[in-house]
């Protein structure tokens, strides 16, 4: 690196960087633009444009956006609806998961006369448009008397991410050696003492995808959060949607945005914790092996 | 009997699961496909009209604009996330520099919700403060940019967002499958003195086949399933011009009480769904049988 030559290669090079870097800048803009436009007041986003610096940066947007942003009738910003998102998250997520655990322990090693054939009926369901569930769904809810709730939304996502999860197990599952179960079995162990002691302490990294994975996709869900929520137990992302839309008096793109981030940051703070393993989680859905 | 729960455990463990799935998603969809044959409005009701729902629902310009955006938005978002993808996969894989820090950056995207993809481009492809007053004040006095409110291009912004947050995701599917190609295969194309371009159309691309056939059923499936980014971007608007078929469903089936309507295009967007994932689980299974 001593003296830079302008060698065919070199230019290779530095067209090639310079594809990715100005790459890396279009997938970033909407993330700055974001953030500026949260910290400027109304009247810097009227005169000024997308790109420029906050002059005077304020957090009048996000504190407006947290906490008393009209979302619909109701004027309480999103802290209510972000709690709900928690509610209706944690016990989504960690039901799922421990139920996909075993269904894709038994999918994997205890195989049994229909079980392949199961596995590919409960594989649809990660594929199938919701839109031909919704309705009957939202019967089965007000039958069970949790129309519009927050346990409601969370049976929804359980049972719905419950092919996922249990895709995600049965597939890493696979890989490990059978020989491991016989070994145990003569040793005595039964079903669930397999299960815990052999298969618990090699699943780490899998049960890290898939709560990731699931945390990602519930707290990101809409369809479901505006389908079967009633007023008070909607999650963030319907009450940023009603927030952007709820125009009472002049149209705040700042808090707007505030809200937008506010909405993300679980997510992205995931992603940016444990990028790796929402990789994988990605990637385990379409290359199955 | 004790003897009997422990032979069939595996069973026992599974049967929940079971159960809910044969009520929840296959028995769900009868009754969504017996509901799309009866004339029900409001509520449900059980007096059958054969196809009628389905003549209704193709005889409904906005069911037409909705599929036609479809196609639309369904062409270009895969083409473009595919090339995009593929390209910068193949950059990336020039052992860049800080390539880690990169791959972060194009796939942060794919973390955020739809909802919120949808808020952030509104304003940025907002008519009067966004892009267009951006170009504006850089200079390119008169620059115009409107599809936002413009009938026949909002539907393109659907496609500039989705883009946006998948087209990350290609990359890394991408990546992955190059970084499974054999080196000794690429060396050698190289010693015969392939030239860069040569190496990777006719052999590089050619290995990535079935990574072309996994992105294309996921992104398929995400354009499919759009509901969320038209909801938060363009509200289906101006009127109804970029109404995906999703939210034609939805808003007939619950904002316009005609759910016998919303289940004949339900029903159809399944078919749909359903002519692309046989042939993909068809040609997985057979795979797997060569092994």
């Amino acid at each position: 690196m001593t003296s830079f030559k302008f060698t065919k290669y070199n230019i290779g090079r530095a067209f090639i960087y310079l594809i990715l870097l100005f790459f890396a800048f279009i997938y970033l803009a909407p993330l700055y633009v974001m953030f500026t436009t949260s910290l400027k007041d109304i009247e810097e986003i009227r005169s000024g444009n997308l790109m420029a610096l906050p002059i005077d940066p304020t957090f009048y947007a996000w504190k407006k956006a947290w906490s008393s942003a009209c979302t619909g009738s109701d004027c309480n910003g999103l802290a209510p609806y972000f709690w709900n998102s928690v509610r209706i998250v944690f016990p989504a997520v960690i039901i799922s998961t421990i139920v996909g655990a075993f269904n894709g322990y038994v999918l994997a090693k205890w195989k049994f006369k229909g079980s392949e054939f199961l596995f590919g009926a409960l594989l649809f369901g990660c594929f199938i448009p919701f839109q031909v569930i919704l309705l009957p769904m939202a019967k089965l809810l007000g039958m069970l008397g949790l129309a519009n709730t927050v346990t409601g939304l969370v049976l929804v996502h359980v049972i719905y991410g419950v092919a996922f999860t249990t895709l995600f197990f049965r597939n890493y599952y696979v890989g490990i050696p059978t020989e491991l179960v016989r070994a145990a079995k003569l040793d005595g162990a039964g079903f669930f003492a397999i299960f815990r002691h052999v298969f618990i302490p090699l699943s780490a990294p899998i049960f890290v995808v898939t709560i990731i994975w699931q945390f990602t996709q519930i707290w990101n869900d809409f369809l479901f959060g505006v389908v079967y929520s009633g007023s008070g137990t909607q999650p963030i992302t319907v009450a940023l949607n009603n927030l952007v839309n709820t125009s009472v008096g002049g149209k705040e793109y700042n808090v707007d945005m505030a809200a937008a981030i506010i909405a993300a940051l679980p997510t992205l703070a995931v992603y940016v914790i444990a990028g790796k393993y929402f990789v994988r989680g990605l990637t385990a859905g379409a290359v199955k092996g | 009997m004790l003897n009997f729960l422990e032979k069939n455990l595996p069973k026992i463990v599974l049967a929940p699961t079971t159960i809910v799935m044969v009520i929840c998603m296959y028995g769900f969809i009868v009754w969504t496909g017996l509901l799309s044959l009866t004339k029900s409005r409001m509520m449900p009701q059980w007096d059958f009209v054969g196809l009628d729902q389905y003549r209704r629902l193709f005889a409904n310009p906005r069911w037409d604009v909705a599929v036609d955006n479809l196609f639309i938005f369904l062409i270009l978002f895969i083409v473009i996330a595919l090339v995009l993808g593929l390209l910068l996969a193949i950059f990336l894989d020039q052992k860049i520099r800080a390539e880690g820090a990169i791959r972060t950056i194009y796939l942060y995207p794919m973390a955020i919700s739809f909802i919120v993809t949808g808020t952030a481009w509104k304003w940025i492809l907002n008519p009067g403060l966004g892009i267009e007053k951006l170009m504006n004040d850089w200079g390119f006095v008169g620059f115009e940019f409107r599809w936002l409110v413009e009938q026949d291009m909002a539907i393109y912004t659907i496609v500039i967002a989705a883009v946006w947050q998948s087209s990350g995701f290609v990359m890394a599917l991408f990546l992955a499958g190059l970084r499974g190609v054999d080196e000794n295969l690429t060396k050698a194309a190289k010693i015969d003195g392939a030239s860069t371009f040569r190496l990777y159309w006719h052999i590089v691309l050619p290995l990535m086949r079935p990574v072309f056939f996994s992105a294309i059923v996921i992104l398929t499936h995400i354009a499919i399933k759009s509901f969320d980014l038209v909801q938060a971007l363009t509200g289906g608007g101006p009127g109804y011009a970029s109404d995906l078929p999703a939210n034609f469903m939805y808003t007939f089936t619950f904002n316009r009480a005609q759910i016998g309507l919303g289940a004949s295009s339900a029903m159809i967007m399944l078919f749909g769904v359903l002519a692309i994932l046989i042939p993909y689980l068809y040609s997985e299974l057979r795979e797997k049988n060569h092994d």
